[in-house]
C-alpha cells in the first residue's frame, strides 16, 4: 500500500543551544555593533561606522589579540590550501577542467594536476589534451585537494594521490561548509558498512566501501556493477541521518554521523526525515556527544 | 524545468535503486515525501493554500469575481488558471524563462478540470446568460524540488476547498432591470464541493520500473513519464505523456493501475488533513511564511 502522510505545518522552534564549553560565543547579525573601542583592527566581516565596529555578516565574533573578525555561519566555501573537497565538473576547457565546489568562483583542475592512467610520469601532450573528456566529463564528481589559491580567490585543485580522483556510484549530500568539522582525515570507512568523504566545501559523498583496497585507484575505471541491497540500505540511512544533522545544524564529523546512525536504527529509513523523528534522533546524538566529552 | 546535472555513476545508482524498490532517501516506489499543507495563508483572496512537498513549495490563491458566462455554457461559471514560475525557484525562471513551463502547467490544469463532473460549475451561476462567478486560480511556484504537477494539483484542491464565495441575491425591479445584492454578513458564503476534484499523479519511468513523487535527481534519470489525473473514487479523468523517451503499452497499463491506487490514497490523506484543519477553526495557529 502506498504510504502518503500529510501534516499541518508547525512553527519552527529555536534550536536550544547545548552547554557552552570554553566560553560563550558572541553571535552577531549584520548591522550589530561589535565594540565601540577604537583600539581594534578590523578583520573580515566587519566595517567601521561612526567610530564603532559593525558586523557585516551573520556569525560569531573571533578575536585574536587586536584583530577582530566575524566568521560567517552560512556562506560560500572559502578554500584553504590542503582542504579536501568534493566537486562537480562544469566545463572541459583546454588543458583544464572547471569544477563547481560551492565557492564564489569555479575551481580549476589543471591537466597537469591529475594522474595519468598507469601512473606514468611524463609531460602532457596534445593527445592527453584530446583525451581529457574520456576521463572527466561535465557532471562527473571528483574528490580533490586544494593545491593553491589564485589571487582572485579561485581554487586550484589536484588529484595527485591514489585516494583522490573520479567518484563512482554513491549519493551526494549538500550542506553548508561551516558544518563540516576540520579533522585530520576526511575519508572515513564507517563500521556500519559504507564509506563517507566529508568535503570541506560542504559536499558529502556516501559510497559503498570498495572490497579490494589495492585496485588501480584514481578513478579511471568506474565500477558499474549494481550495489547490493544491504549496502543500499546503509547508504540511504546514512544519507537521511546526515540530512537530519544538517537540518538541525549539528557539526558533521565521523563520530556524530555514527552516533546519529545508531540512534536511527529503531526507525524505518524513510521515517527519519519526518520532523518529530528527526528531532528525537538528533537530540539523542547530541546527548551522546556531550557524554563523550564530559 | 529546473534540472540538476548528475554523473553517469550517480544515475546508475538511482536507476538500480528504483528497480530494487529502495530509493536514495529510503522510500519505496509508491511512497510520497512528507507533505505540509496549510490553507488560508493569503488574506486578500477568496481561498488559498500552500503545499510543501520536500523541496517543492507551491502557493495557490483563488479569487472569485463576477463575470459573464461563456456563450456555449450560459448557465455555468468557469475557472481560469494562471501559473507563475517565480525566479525564486531557480535562476532559469528569471524574466521570461519560466513562461513555457507556466503555460504547460496551466494547459494541463485546464485539461484536468475540463471534465464536467470535477467541479459543479452550475453552482457558480448567478443569472443565466448574464452573471456568473469566475474563479481565477493563480499558482505561484516558490521552489522547485521535483514533482511539480502533483504538488500543484494538491494545492489547487486545497485552495478550492478553502474558497468562500459570498452569497448574492438577484433583485428585480418593476422596470425589469436586475440588481445584485451582497449579503451583509461577511461569513455568509457558499463553499465548493471538492469531492470530485481530481489530483494529478506523475509516474516517472526509471529503468524498468516507475516511481511516484520523484526528486529532481530522479527526474534527471527518467526519460518518460505519465501524468494522470485521478478522482477520490479512483476514476481517471485525463492522461498525458511527457518526456523524450517511449513507453510500452503494457507499462502504460501498469502505470495507470499504480496511479489509480496512489491517487486514492492521496485523496484520503489530503481530505483528512483538510478536515483536521477545518475542525481546529479559529484556534489554529497560522504559520504562514514567517513561522
Amino acid at each position: 500500500m502506498p504510504e502518503i502522510t500529510m501534516r499541518l505545518p508547525v512553527p519552527r522552534k529555536a534550536v536550544a543551544p547545548s552547554a557552552p564549553r570554553g566560553g560563550e560565543k558572541h553571535l552577531v547579525a549584520p548591522g550589530d555593533t561589535i565594540t565601540t573601542d577604537t583600539g581594534y583592527m578590523r578583520g573580515h566581516g566587519t566595517y567601521v561606522e561612526e567610530e564603532r565596529l559593525v558586523a557585516s555578516v551573520a556569525g560569531a565574533v573571533e578575536r585574536v589579540n587586536k584583530l577582530v573578525c566575524v566568521k560567517a555561519l552560512n556562506s560560500r566555501y572559502n578554500g584553504e590550501v590542503g582542504d579536501v573537497v568534493v566537486g562537480r565538473i562544469t566545463e572541459v576547457q583546454q588543458k583544464r577542467w572547471k569544477v563547481e565546489t560551492n565557492s564564489r568562483l569555479d575551481s580549476v583542475l589543471l591537466l597537469s594536476s591529475v594522474n595519468l592512467p598507469g601512473g606514468e610520469l611524463r609531460r602532457r601532450s596534445a593527445e592527453d589534451e584530446l583525451a581529457m573528456r574520456d576521463y572527466l566529463q561535465e557532471g562527473d564528481l571528483i574528490s580533490a585537494e586544494v593545491q593553491s589559491v589564485f589571487s582572485d580567490g579561485a581554487l586550484s585543485l589536484h588529484t595527485r594521490s591514489l585516494k583522490y580522483g573520479k567518484l563512482g556510484q554513491g549519493v551526494l549530500v549538500q550542506a553548508s561548509p561551516s558544518l563540516v568539522k576540520r579533522q585530520k582525515t576526511h575519508f572515513h570507512d564507517l563500521p556500519c558498512g559504507a564509506s563517507v568523504i566529508l568535503g570541506n566545501n560542504g559536499f558529502i559523498w556516501i559510497y559503498p566501501t570498495p572490497e579490494q583496497k589495492d585496485e588501480e585507484a584514481g578513478g579511471f575505471t568506474t565500477n558499474l556493477e549494481p550495489v547490493p541491497l544491504s549496502d543500499r540500505e546503509v547508504i540511504s540511512r546514512l544519507r537521511n541521518c546526515i540530512v537530519a544533522l544538517v537540518t538541525q545544524k549539528l557539526m558533521l564529523f565521523d563520530t556524530s554521523i555514527l552516533y546519529c546512525y545508531e540512534a536511527s536504527l529503531p526507525h524505518q529509513i524513510k521515517d527519519i526525515l519526518k520532523p518529530e523523528v528527526m528531532e528525537e534522533i538528533v537530540l539523542e546524538t547530541r546527548q551522546k556527544l556531550l557524554d563523550l566529552e564530559g | 524545468m529546473a534540472s540538476v546535472v548528475l554523473s553517469e555513476a550517480e544515475k546508475l545508482y538511482i536507476v538500480h535503486g528504483v528497480q530494487e524498490d529502495l530509493r536514495v532517501d529510503g522510500r519505496g516506489c509508491e511512497d510520497y515525501r512528507c507533505a505540509e499543507v496549510e490553507t488560508d495563508v493569503v488574506s486578500n483572496t477568496s481561498g488559498s493554500a500552500r503545499v510543501k512537498l520536500g523541496h517543492t513549495d507551491i502557493l495557490v490563491g483563488v479569487k472569485a469575481e463576477m463575470g459573464t458566462p461563456k456563450l456555449e455554457k450560459p448557465d455555468e461559471g468557469y475557472l481560469e488558471f494562471f501559473v507563475d514560475c517565480s525566479a525564486n525557484a531557480t535562476p532559469e525562471f528569471e524574466g521570461r524563462g519560466g513562461e513555457e513551463l507556466g503555460t504547460e502547467i496551466a494547459n494541463t490544469l485546464y485539461r484536468v478540470f475540463s471534465s464536467e463532473s470535477s467541479i459543479d460549475l452550475k453552482s457558480l451561476c448567478i443569472n443565466p446568460r448574464e452573471h456568473c462567478w469566475v474563479l481565477y486560480v493563480d499558482v505561484l511556484l516558490l521552489e522547485c524540488g521535483g514533482n511539480l504537477f502533483d504538488a500543484i494539483s494538491i494545492a489547487v484542491k486545497a485552495a478550492l476547498f478553502n474558497t468562500r464565495i459570498p452569497k448574492v441575491r438577484v433583485l428585480e425591479d418593476e422596470e425589469g432591470s436586475k440588481e445584485i445584492e451582497l449579503s451583509d454578513d461577511p461569513y455568509d458564503c457558499i463553499r465548493l464541493n471538492v469531492d470530485d476534484v481530481p489530483c494529478i499523479v506523475t509516474l516517472n519511468k526509471i529503468g524498468y520500473r516507475h516511481a511516484v513523487d520523484t526528486t529532481l535527481q530522479e527526474e534527471a534519470c527518467s526519460l518518460a513519464s505519465l501524468l494522470i489525473s485521478v478522482t477520490s473514487k479512483g476514476a481517471l479523468t485525463s492522461m498525458k505523456k511527457v518526456g523524450k523517451g517511449s513507453l510500452d503499452p503494457e507499462s502504460i497499463f501498469e502505470m495507470m493501475e499504480t496511479g489509480k491506487r496512489v491517487g486514492k490514497s492521496l485523496h484520503i490523506a489530503l481530505q483528512k488533513i483538510l478536515d483536521e484543519e477545518e475542525s481546529l477553526g479559529t484556534s489554529r495557529q497560522k504559520v504562514g511564511f514567517l513561522g
